[in-house]
């Protein structure tokens, strides 16, 4: 049974039929998926979930597919880790990490948006899927697409790391790099979706598509016991992931499945594409566009298409959002490997630097629940720290050799304490 | 010459279908004047009630976004090519 209305207009309200649209013909508003809360609260319960299978699907209901899942049998359901070593040195009690760096099959969250969005298109009859994409999302509906039996064809700016280039390639799409940055890719391709009849998952499939990011959301909440954590840390690049999230907890609120208060949400940006933390600085609800000049590739998007819906959630919330540097960024990359055994991509090393801004302004209290959305792997993006990594000692294969260079180390202090910040 | 101004699919039905069609004017605000003279009730899906564009659309001259330029008060000469093009998610 489908529990999905239709599409909605988010600006102006226009309703619009469940097919492959993305803007309101009035206003160019996002269009949005109108399920049938009142339906879903009687049969989305909490073990009805608990005996489903882990991964995205087991929220089903929430989520805006009308026949079974194509894809994504092993997509979400990542660790939220209790970060107890990171919390000793950010100096705060109760720490969690959400760590989506070991999502199947592409180590990102945007498994979970492009599980959503290739069962869509299947759904829709689409033979061929595309996206627009920083690396992540390239990785992730290349693999998603090679899995259905998809033709695939990716958009990718010409400076990203090799990671993510050969991480898509492997899975045999048509990869296109264009020169210049993410938002020249993605004016090409709103003109290429307009002409090929291709799905899109971020464009002509969007409402479908950032459906998907609820579920990181959701995951929290099943995982603190059906409880919502009083702070959360997203990183921001397009701006889909930290208004869903909120929606996440909205909507498990709806239907029964938690309450207390919302949590507070903060947006994490680098300083070297900060729109979104520029206007709530500001207090302004205009994203004015920059050009983005930062390590952290993967969110360097400089006209974000739903920054707005970030700044209205990170207020409605009561939450912040900071900007930090890229040397503060591979600082905090190293930080959370080396207190957590956690290696993110600069996206992720942003959202802990900015947590521990945060944290040390006062903006977020040392005694409530936190929770450090990781939504990127490190491995991808080797670049980004190859240079701030001790090099390997190279030694002939001989004991004296080892001897001599052990006897030439200073002592480490015990890793059992904790580092501090 | 006028300015030939790439029309995304859903205004198409304000232009008959055209994908680009010319349109003239000094400014990008002028060539939007323009667009509503040929094709009414095109403008109302750009701009606001005060005439700012939309939150939502992007204008963009010869491949730069006009907000990098100088808004609706950017020049434009003959031949040059104005995109019309909604937001698009990240990735």
């Amino acid at each position: 049974m489908a529990y999905v209305h239709g599409l909605r207009c988010r600006e102006c309200g226009a309703d619009y039929p469940h097919a492959p649209l993305h803007v309101c013909e009035l206003c160019f508003g996002p269009l949005e998926v109108v399920y049938d809360y009142a339906a879903i609260r009687g049969v989305l319960t909490r073990a009805a979930i608990a005996d489903r299978p882990r991964n995205l699907w087991r929220y089903r209901e929430l989520l805006p597919i009308t026949r079974e899942p194509s894809v994504g049998p092993y997509s979400g359901c990542t660790p939220l880790v209790r970060a107890d070593r990171l919390a000793t040195a950010l100096g705060v009690d109760e720490l969690y990490v959400k760590d989506d760096s070991v999502n199947h099959p592409t180590f990102s969250y945007k498994d979970r948006v492009v599980a959503v969005a290739i069962s869509k298109a299947i759904e829709f009859g689409f033979d061929t899927v595309s996206c627009a994409s920083t690396g992540n999302l390239a990785n992730s509906v290349s693999a998603h697409a090679a899995r259905a039996g998809l033709d695939c064809y990716i958009f990718i700016p010409d400076d990203l790391e090799q990671g993510k280039v050969i991480g898509s390639g492997i899975y045999g799409p048509r990869t296109v790099a264009i020169r210049g940055n993410y938002d020249d890719v993605n004016r090409l391709c709103s003109e290429i979706a307009d002409k090929y009849r291709w799905a899109f998952v971020n464009i002509n499939l969007r409402p479908y598509y950032t459906e998907g990011a609820k579920t990181y959301g959701f995951e929290v909440a099943e995982q603190l016991g059906w409880t919502l954590p009083r702070h959360i840390v997203v990183p921001t690049a397009g701006g889909t992931i930290l208004p869903k999230i909120a929606r996440a907890f909205e909507e498990l609120a709806e239907i029964g499945l938690v309450d207390g208060p919302m949590p507070r949400i903060y947006s994490a940006q680098a300083a070297g594409c900060a729109p979104v933390i520029h206007a709530l600085h500001r207090g302004s609800d205009v994203i004015e566009p920059v050009k983005p000049d930062t390590i952290a590739k993967s969110i360097a998007i400089g006209n974000p298409a739903d920054g707005y819906y970030v700044l209205q959630a990170v207020r409605a919330s009561g939450g912040w959002g900071e900007a930090v540097s890229d040397a503060e960024i591979v600082d905090a990359i190293q930080l959370l490997a080396r207190t957590e055994g956690i290696f993110t991509e600069p996206a992720g090393g942003t959202t802990v630097a900015v947590t521990r801004k945060l944290i040390a302004s006062g903006r977020i209290p040392r005694d409530e629940s936190i929770v450090i959305s990781v939504t990127g792997n490190g491995y991808k993006t080797l670049e980004a720290v190859r240079d701030s990594v001790a090099r390997p000692f190279p030694i002939n294969a001989r004991l004296q050799e080892f001897d001599q260079l052990h006897d030439s180390l200073a002592p480490r202090p015990p890793r059992r304490a904790a580092a501090q910040p | 010459m006028p300015a030939t101004v790439r029309i995304p699919t859903p205004l198409r039905r304000f232009t008959g279908g055209s994908e680009e069609v010319g349109a003239a004017g000094d400014t990008v605000g002028a060539v939007v004047d323009d667009l509503e003279r040929q094709f009414a009730g095109i403008k109302e899906r750009l701009c606001d009630e005060e005439g700012r564009v939309r939150r939502f659309v992007n204008i963009y001259l010869n491949g730069d976004d006009i907000r990098f330029l100088s808004h609706l008060e950017t020049a434009v000469k003959d031949g040059d090519e104005l995109s019309i093009v909604p937001a698009i998610a990240g990735g």
